[in-house]
């Protein structure tokens, strides 16, 4: 028989590609937007960033490729259940080199295939030497190849701080992963983590990112310190964690931290899964009405009590219908609302309203009383729209006051989509 | 192009455009027009290429406004909408702009209106046009072309098929993000030449004259065949942002069909691989006891045994959790029945504890052996064996609702934590669990067992004074 070793060594680029790339499906982030402009004009490398990330391709999973996501290795001397490269699990384990990381980035870069990198890794040895490695891969493509697209680390917070410091101030995003909403869940499912020390080193990410930020005021050389911000993930259905739990936990986090974005990521099935988790992966769309319930707070205005509100008895938003609408008929009263006279906070609260389509709105009334034919060129779905507004040639019926409201609303679609998962 | 002439009145118009996304020509002729009071419907806009002019007999000589007429008004708004519509590959363009100017003369503020049919109009050719670009930069994919002359240095040459005349805004993005490579871009509209220093715009070209792969591309499908999760299907979301139109131009997205196919057999494999299809948790222990005699989720239970289920009272404040059961548990089907549950029993009595106040279990149900001769040899179960089981003896934990745990040696211990933790450190002290109950860590009792001489003696003493300490605890928890 071959050794580990040799085993290892015989193992081919694309092999090796397979697996880690394998590996880090899970992590729903693919971002690349946000970061400081720059190209390579002037420069010896490649690579540019322009403010908006770009999406080259698109996975069967609907999911936006925009980076080489990958992970250094998925040997791990972890044993978190939910984490497909956990210590006791028999997936087969690859290793790249760092110079195998920046030939890949570079050759895939070059060919206009992604926007950067996204590296993260299992733990192996020990936790500074890990992040010694994925820092070690930035500061080649940075400082040998004068790369100027893309990199996002995910760093690893029991590293010493020195080291998470360095990532940062190569990589336009760094990442720390919270994994689960609750602490419970988090000494259940990942006892080898500690929930203090993942936020010990968010606080400490946060503080250097503010204070860059400050220095660049000041000096205009002053070094950058992730341009993009940070972000985590949270896995959601691997534990008892409900909506607002998570909601809560979200909100404290974007507070606590000044974190860009929160991902969720559906607990889904993974080879070699422990007996701890659940069995079945939660519908996909509770992960979409979580991002959808970010999203009211981070352009609409809601508080994330308001958020809370929306939720059912059980904590749970409802699946068959959007939080905006789930809200908007747990208080009728706050509707109709005029759209000629109402403010644009009010404006923001009609369900089927977006944010471009209220700016239209407002833009409009100052040159036409609108009607409803007008409202409508407005928006995608008027039959959504109408029972929460007045126009002038427009009054719902009493329709707020239906209670079969809500089953008239529901989209059939998301009833199908619901079904399907 | 013709020169300006005078006004005539009463005359159509016809004006030709020398590049179909030629900006600045179309706003120097429009504002002349306006300016002599053209109405929009007197003219005919005619890209290259283009006939479809109803005013073929019309005159190519355009007015020349006279020197006081009042300056053209247009938004800023307007412009930039503009400057994006009129790559757009739809002829009406050039005139619909038109009709645009000449009703922002009488109304400044039209462009905020977006009710209104013409402004909405623009608007969605100027998106459609955006969006063009942004697939253009997200879909370009470079080929390397290998040079006999080492001079030349790498050559990387696209073919991309865009929908409208996108081609020359989009010049700038690559050169700024590709500047020190040597790329062209070929189209049918025209092609883009760069040499690291001076960008050539060149005729349009054929699919032929572009490379016909890359050995990289091999690298790039299994990335992409690798970087999703087959249990997440949503073909629907895929096709909205990258319609099949752009997919022959794409060396991934040959795969796309048999990666669609295969997802479900590769979702089952996951979960046959792994995920282990327990149902419901059971909510009596006759349930647990049932189902552990039937359990085959780890290569224990295929071995020649028989499961031991937990024995003890069902709401009892203790639960004593050891590794699993030997071979005369395994025969008699209880637990810690053989030598080292009488040691057990001994130290528990000495202790003051009553055995059969307590809930005792194992944390793996099965007995995991070799057979040696006629002998079943014990055999310590791994870390996945016992993860695997954990859901049993949590199943039992979640009836029972012990206020104390005590997890006798480095399996019962992982059972409950979920992770290995040493004994010598662990032992002494509880470790809170999060259902509010704690957990007691010492050796098992086979370890003292093993042991003979000071040995024994010390390991026996430290037995001791755990058991003492819990029984104390467990006093103060009734208290
Ligand atoms: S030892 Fe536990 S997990 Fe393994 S087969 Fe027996 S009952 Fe099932």
């Amino acid at each position: 028989m071959r050794t580990y070793k040799e085993q290892m060594g015989t193992q081919t680029t694309i092999e090796k590609l397979e697996i880690l790339a394998d590996a880090a499906k899970y992590d729903a982030s693919c971002a690349s937007s946000g970061t400081s402009k720059r190209n390579s004009t002037g420069g010896k490398g490649i690579g540019s960033t322009e403010g908006m990330g770009i999406c080259h391709a698109y996975a069967p999973d609907g999911r936006c490729i925009s980076l080489l996501k990958i992970l250094l290795t998925n040997h791990c001397v972890f044993d978190c259940h939910y984490c497909v490269n956990r210590k006791s699990s028999n997936v087969r384990r690859a290793r790249f080199t760092p110079q195998e990381v920046v030939d890949l980035t570079l050759s895939f870069y070059r060919r206009n295939y992604i926007e950067g990198l996204f590296l993260s890794s299992g733990i192996v040895k020990s936790s500074n030497h890990t992040m010694e490695q994925l820092v070690e891969v930035a500061r080649m493509l940075r400082e040998e190849h004068d790369f100027r697209g893309y990199i996002h680390l995910k760093t690893i917070p029991e590293a010493d701080p020195e080291l998470v410091h360095q990532a940062g101030l190569y990589a336009d995003r760094v990442s720390i992963n919270v994994e689960l909403p609750t602490d419970a869940g988090l000494t259940r499912l990942a006892p080898d983590k500690n929930a203090r020390q993942i936020e010990g080193a968010m606080g400490k990410l946060k503080s250097d990112i503010v204070e860059a930020k400050d220095n660049r005021k000041r000096f205009r050389h002053a070094p950058r310190f992730a341009p993009a911000g940070q972000s985590t993930q949270m896995i959601v259905g691997a534990d008892a964690a409900t909506d607002a739990d998570i909601v809560g936990k979200a909100s404290r986090l974007y507070d606590s931290f000044r974190l860009r974005r929160v991902y969720y990521s559906a607990f889904s099935p993974i080879p070699d899964a422990s007996a701890v988790l659940p069995l079945k992966r939660p519908p996909l769309i509770r992960e979409h009405r979580l991002y959808q319930s970010d999203w009211l707070m981070r352009f609409y205005g809601y508080q994330p009590s308001e958020v809370m509100q929306a939720t059912e008895a059980d904590g749970n938003l409802p699946l068959d219908i959007d939080p905006k609408l789930a809200w908007a008929l747990k208080f009728r009263e706050r509707f109709p609302v005029d759209v000629n006279r109402a403010s644009k906070e009010q404006l923001l609260r009609v369900p089927g309203l977006g944010v471009r389509a209220v700016g239209r709105i407002l833009a409009s009334r100052r040159h036409r009383t609108m009607r409803l034919e007008d409202v409508a060129k407005l928006t995608v779905s008027i039959a959504k729209v109408r029972p929460f507004i007045v126009t002038a040639d427009w009054r719902p019926v009493l329709l707020t006051d239906r209670a079969d409201l809500r089953a008239l609303l529901a989209p059939k679609q998301e009833q199908l989509e619901l079904f399907a998962a | 192009m013709t020169a300006l002439q005078h006004v005539k009145l009463g005359t159509y118009y016809v004006v030709a455009l020398p590049e179909a996304d030629d900006f600045d020509f179309w706003r120097e002729r429009a504002r002349a027009l306006v300016q002599c009071e053209v109405p929009p419907d007197r003219i005919a806009w005619v890209e290259p290429g283009g006939s479809g002019s109803l005013f073929s007999h019309g005159d190519r000589r355009l007015p020349v406004p006279p020197a006081d007429a009042p300056p053209v008004r247009a938004s800023k708004a307007f412009v930039s909408l503009a400057k994006s519509a009129i790559c757009h590959s739809d002829p009406e363009r050039f005139a619909l702009l038109y009709r645009l100017l000449w009703r922002l003369q009488a109304n400044p503020r039209l462009l905020e209106d977006g009710a209104d049919t013409e402004v909405r109009r623009l608007d969605e050719l100027a998106r459609t046009v955006r969006r063009d670009i942004h697939k253009m930069r997200a879909f370009v994919r470079f080929r390397l072309v290998e040079s006999e002359d080492e001079e030349a240095g790498e050559h990387y040459v696209a073919w991309f098929e865009p929908e409208h005349h996108i081609l020359r805004t989009n010049a700038g993005f690559f050169v700024r993000r590709f500047a020190n490579m040597k790329w062209s871009i070929l189209t049918p509209k025209g092609s883009l030449h760069w040499d690291g220093n001076v960008l050539e715009e060149g005729p349009p070209a054929q699919r032929s004259d572009a490379p016909q792969g890359d050995p990289t591309e091999d690298l790039w499908r299994k990335y992409y065949a690798s970087i999703f999760n087959p249990a997440r299907l949503k073909i629907g979301a895929m096709l909205k942002e990258m319609p099949r139109k752009y997919w022959k131009n794409m060396p991934e997205a040959v795969l796309i069909p048999e990666l669609v196919a295969g997802a479900q057999s590769r979702e089952s494999q996951m979960v046959a691989a792994g995920a282990l299809e327990f149902d419901e948790r059971p909510e009596t222990l006759e349930a647990i006891d049932k189902a552990i005699h039937a359990c085959r989720k780890c290569p224990i239970g295929s071995l020649d045994n028989h499961a031991v289920m937990g024995e003890g009272p069902k709401d009892a404040a203790l639960m004593i959790v050891g590794e699993q059961p030997g071979d005369q548990e395994d025969l008699a089907g209880r637990p810690f029945v053989g030598p080292a549950g009488q040691l057990l029993d001994w130290h528990l009595e000495r202790a003051g504890i009553d055995r059969r106040s307590a809930y005792v279990t194992n944390a793996v149900k099965h007995f995991k052996f070799v057979q040696r001769g006629k002998r079943r040899l014990h055999q310590s179960p791994t870390a996945k064996e016992i993860d695997t089981c954990r859901w049993w003896v949590e199943s039992e934990r979640q009836i029972v609702q012990p206020r104390l745990i005590l997890a006798m040696g480095a399996s019962a211990a992982r059972g409950m934590l979920g992770k290995t933790v040493s004994i010598s450190k662990a032992r002494g002290a509880p470790i809170p669990l999060e259902d509010g109950s704690e957990l007691w860590v010492t050796a098992h009792p086979s370890y003292l067992l093993r042991l003979d001489g000071a040995a024994q003696e010390e390991q026996s003493r430290l037995f001791d004074a755990d058991l003492a300490a819990v029984k104390a605890r467990l006093a103060e928890l009734a208290g």
